[in-house]
């Protein structure tokens, strides 16, 4: 069995942040703040879809500048039946499951065909394929986006209200980084993180290293497609701009802010992500100024984002606790 | 007998060069077969089309009674035909113990597994241990595989192909680079290991070869000259003045 090591700063901090995130309805209801339970719904989605492009570009060293297409396919997932009066979660869900995972599964066919730079622009070049499809559905509101006429409904349980669409996104979030912890152990995860090192070898073992990469771009798709339907339901609004380019980078720089191909990076990632987004834009309107930068600095001093350096100081402590008493030995 | 590995007239060209030039050879089953050859002489190649990693542009390769000449390199990894790596191709980021359960799950088709750990499949993972044992890395299990020196990656290198348990063992210089010491111990482990698997083994180390193998094959300008016991290959005239001219065996 794995077990949590909870003295290590990169894995306590996560399970804290975890506990913190459950709480956030409950602190905002009793001061009377809905806006923050609908930020941190915000916040917990988009760890979602990093925790999915995780899979792929962490895991499998497949760098998709085109994971915004399964956030926007998933908004659409809702979007669309609603307009036409479907409101059954169940019916958005396996739409959104089926759109995506199918979608993932032909463009990860075709451009696991090619690696490296071009594997990247393949994956953008869909990516805005999908975006000027939907900006030309003008009987869906083309470029003006589409508002959720009726939201998700799961049985009793509505995801127009915030409180069950936060209960939602955390339970989601819970999930995925739960079994991404798994998964990364697991044969697959070990074969798959096997194939970025090595790829010629995984083949010459007996695996296949572009199948096991396809089919962590198919999970990773469809995953990123519930993230885009708690979105879509969270704004109730899907919009082309979902899926812009944009939104890919951000994907893409909040995994590895966090910390890429760790399993509580995504989620770091994001809150770092948006928080100092939202703490920035309050500060100043040229926020983008200082926002750049630290971005950069991030890049520069850790290989594995935030989670590399809170192991840097787990190791730093651990080094000192170990100093502190030869020390005092020393002493007495 | 059935022979474990056959090639008919195996052919690689690159353009004009003729790589491997009508080759065919006859591995019996239990027997270390080497392959030795200056360099130039086109063994790595024909390995690699013995592994599925090239195709050739002529020729058949049968394995275990079979034709696996459309077969891809990871069918015939799953059929038993493993082998290792002239230059080292580990997982630098996983364990030594890791590195071989890797191997010895994905020759059972067992990597499609989303939930358990790897390192608790109890099947797995002692054949895994008992590689690493075999290669004597057992005291490096847990240390990363980019961390190794460098006799130690040339040995985790056998302990990958050990750990799947293979029928047959194509070996691509195992003690290249490796120092005197680390040589004779790779011999032994050898030694330990013939009979128990056929094995092809190509070796520069003439040391290794003329005490292992139980037949030589000379591999020149692509072309198998001659196949023999290694007593038959001191005494070939044509070999010594090809191949052995300059050598004290």
């Amino acid at each position: 069995m794995t077990t949590l090591n909870l003295t290590r700063p990169a894995t306590a901090l996560p399970l804290l942040l975890f506990a913190g995130l459950a709480a956030v309805p409950f602190i905002a209801g009793a001061l009377g703040q809905p806006f923050w339970t609908s930020f941190f719904a915000r916040i917990l989605i988009y760890a979602i879809a990093a925790t999915a492009l995780n899979l792929a570009l962490g895991y499998g060293g497949l760098v998709s500048f085109g994971h915004a297409l399964f956030l926007g396919l998933g908004s659409y997932a809702v979007a669309l039946p609603a307009f036409h009066g479907v409101d059954s979660g169940w019916v958005h869900l396996a739409l959104c499951l089926l759109v995506c995972g199918v979608g993932a599964l032909a463009i990860g066919a075709i451009s696991l065909r090619t690696s490296g730079m071009a594997f990247i622009m393949i994956t953008l070049a869909f990516a805005q394929m999908g975006y000027f499809l939907l900006v030309s559905l003008k009987q869906y509101g083309g470029d003006d986006g589409l508002p959720v006429s009726a939201t998700s409904r799961f049985g009793p349980l509505n995801l127009g209200s915030p409180l069950v669409l936060y209960g939602a996104a955390w339970g989601v979030l819970a999930l995925a980084t739960w079994w991404m912890a798994r998964l990364r152990r697991a044969p697959f995860g070990m074969a798959l993180r096997g194939a970025r090192q090595n790829a010629r070898r995984i083949n010459a073992i007996g695996l296949q290293a572009q199948r096991l990469q396809l089919a962590a771009f198919v999970i990773s798709g469809a995953l990123c497609g519930v993230a885009g339907l708690l979105l879509a339901n969270l704004n109730a609004f899907a919009s082309p701009s979902s899926m812009a380019w944009t939104v890919s980078g951000e994907l893409i720089v909040m995994v590895v802010l966090g910390g890429i191909g760790t399993v509580f990076g995504p989620l770091i990632g994001a809150v770092a992500f948006l928080g100092l987004e939202e703490v920035l834009k309050g500060m100043t309107e040229h926020w983008m100024a200082i926002f750049g930068p630290l971005i950069v600095l991030m890049a520069l001093v850790g290989r594995h984002g935030i989670i590399g350096l809170l192991d840097r100081l787990g190791a730093w402590k651990r080094a000192r606790a170990e100093v502190a008493p030869a020390l005092s030995e020393g002493h007495a | 007998m059935m022979a474990a590995l056959q090639t008919e007239g195996l052919v690689k060209r690159y353009g004009a060069l003729l790589v491997t030039d009508h080759v065919s050879l006859d591995i019996r089953p239990g027997e270390l077969h080497a392959v030795i050859g200056p360099n130039g002489a086109g063994k790595t190649t024909l390995i690699n089309q013995l592994s599925g990693e090239l195709q050739p542009n002529e020729g058949r390769v049968h394995f275990d009674g079979h034709d696996v000449s459309a077969l891809s390199v990871d069918q015939r990894a799953r059929a038993g035909l493993l082998r290792s790596y002239q230059i080292t191709s580990i997982f630098e980021e996983f364990s030594v113990l890791e590195n071989a359960v890797l191997a010895a799950l994905a020759a059972k088709r067992h990597a499609w597994r989303f939930w358990r750990p790897m390192l608790d499949d109890s099947a797995a993972r002692p054949a895994a241990q008992e590689a690493i044992a075999a290669a004597g890395l057992s005291a490096q299990a847990g240390v990363a595989a980019g961390e190794l020196a460098y006799g130690q990656r040339r040995q985790l290198e056998l302990a990958m192909a050990l750990a799947a348990q293979p029928k047959f063992l194509l070996l691509d210089e195992p003690m290249a680079g490796m120092s005197v010491q680390e040589s004779t111990a790779v011999t032994e482990l050898l030694r330990g290991l013939k009979r128990r698997y056929t094995i092809l083994l190509v070796e520069h180390d003439m040391d290794a070869v003329f005490s292992l193998a139980d037949r030589i094959t000379v591999l020149v300008y692509g072309r198998a000259m001659f196949t023999g016991t290694p007593d038959e290959i001191r005494e070939h005239p044509e070999v010594r003045a090809v191949y052995l001219g300059e050598e004290t065996v």
